[in-house]
């Protein structure tokens, strides 16, 4: 019998070759992960074993869709409504999470925004994590010249760095500083290490953490901040000494969202809310805004709002002065540009 | 039901949460849903003023997005309130447009 509550889903993802597979297959024979189900894109070369495992059907169905939210993937919809009908009907064994691997091409928005936007998926899925292996031999290159892996590892919950028995330390610290500018809180393990811990990679994205550790910001270098990074990805962030206007908040973050969304790679924050005593944690990965949560109590005595942007090829500045332009941020607010 | 792609059903908008265990949401109750509503209206109208554009609640289940000339569409939520002003307008909106905030900037 299927459990009452969504299943979560880990979307395993990387570009190609960087060793989703080898690591999942790794992961499986973990004893304490028997209870996972697994779906695939495509049979690689690495074979998988493993007792609940199936494929999502090659023929691709993408629905027309006039907005991001509504985008579904069709194929992998029906592919988890399948395994979950058969679940249901006991003809497969119970399992209390699901592992989609994707495409080494593929951009994993879609994947996330088909489990939160499917009508009938997203009363029986939710997204649990997106896990992403970067290859550290040729990661580097990747990162340089695919947008889809730029985009797997900046939307990454955990970011596995696989191959580094096949380069030295340099190369690994190459790599890591890229991926920390792209992605500067996902927990950074390596697949070289012995020790991996299936249930820690597999497991549920922990709510936003309520560790300042996660909104860190380092000082902001003279004069007015602009793209870092000696490329086109700033990550920056935001303090707000006022508490903020939510309504006003959510038209500006939509609206945003809606022209730039492909060029937000993340944004999170700790929001002082008007009218709420306890802070609201939001998380986006691209134009997708998950729910926000409402934390129990503040981390500490700071009650500032705190905004952190990963971007792409958009100028910080401008967003603080289209914050200010809307009236959220007052002449208090502060940036900081890492 | 998603106006612009007409998925039944359409997505709980991150702004708009069901009323759950941890999820903040200002629609915990029928006033508080009509309030929040009301203030969304308020807000977003300042915003759509300088685009030409003015929004107003329909039923309390949509909104009426409007132009000038009386050019509507219904919209469900704010992630479809920009696309659809886009479509009314025929160009983008964008918040950050030197001229929009310009303008946004002279009505402050």
């Amino acid at each position: 019998m299927a459990p009452s509550s969504p299943t979560p889903v880990v979307l395993l993802t990387g570009f190609l070759g960087s060793g989703k597979t080898t690591l999942l297959g790794r992961l499986l024979k973990d004893p304490a992960l028997h209870d996972t189900a697994v779906l695939i894109n495509e049979f690689g070369t690495v074979g998988l074993d493993h007792h609940l495992l199936d494929r999502v059907d090659e023929n691709t169905v993408l629905l027309k869709s006039g907005c991001i939210c509504c985008t579904i993937r069709g194929e992998l919809s029906d592919a988890i409504k399948s395994m979950h009908g058969r679940r249901t009907r006991g003809e497969i064994p119970d399992f209390r999470r699901l592992v989609i691997e994707s495409t080494g091409l593929a951009d994993p928005l879609p994947v996330i925004s088909t489990i939160t936007a499917d009508p009938v998926l997203r009363h029986h899925v939710r997204m649990g994590a997106v896990v992403t292996t970067v290859d550290a031999v040729n990661g580097i290159d990747q990162l340089a010249h695919q947008p889809e892996s730029v985009s797997q590892a900046a939307l990454a919950d955990r970011i596995v760095l696989t191959k580094t028995d096949l380069c030295d330390a340099a190369a690994i610290a190459a790599v890591t500083l890229v991926l920390r500018d792209l992605n500067p809180d996902a927990p950074l393990l390596s697949a070289a290490t012995g020790d991996l811990d299936g249930a820690t990679i597999l497991g549920e994205r922990p709510v936003l953490s309520s560790s300042l550790a996660s909104l860190r910001c380092v000082a902001a270098p003279d004069g007015s901040p602009g793209m870092t990074h000696g490329g086109a990805v700033a990550s920056f962030a935001l303090v707000f000494d006022e508490a903020l206007d939510w309504t006003l908040f959510g038209l500006w973050l939509t609206m945003l969202l809606n022209r730039h969304g492909r060029r937000v790679l993340r944004v999170k924050g700790l929001l002082n809310l008007q009218g709420s005593d306890t802070p609201v944690a939001i998380h986006g990965v691209g134009p997708l805004v998950h729910v926000p949560t409402h934390l129990t109590a503040w981390p500490d005595t700071d009650r500032r709002s705190r905004l952190v942007f990963i971007t792409r090829d958009l100028d910080p500045g401008l967003i603080r002065r289209s914050l200010d332009a809307f009236g959220l941020t007052g002449a208090a607010a502060s940036m900081a540009v890492a | 039901m998603c106006a612009l792609c007409g998925v039944l059903g359409g997505s709980e908008h991150w702004a708009d949460a069901h009323v759950r265990p941890g999820a903040f949401t200002r629609n915990t109750g029928p006033l508080e849903r009509r309030r929040e509503r009301a203030r969304r209206v308020v807000h977003a109208n300042r915003i759509l003023g300088p685009l030409g554009l003015s929004l107003a609640d329909w039923q309390g289940t949509a909104f009426l997005l409007s132009t000038r000339t009386g050019k509507t569409e219904l919209v469900d939520n704010l992630s479809h309130l920009w696309a659809a002003a886009e479509t009314l307008l025929g160009r983008p909106v964008d918040p950050l447009d030197e001229a929009f905030l310009k303008r946004l900037e002279r009505r402050a």
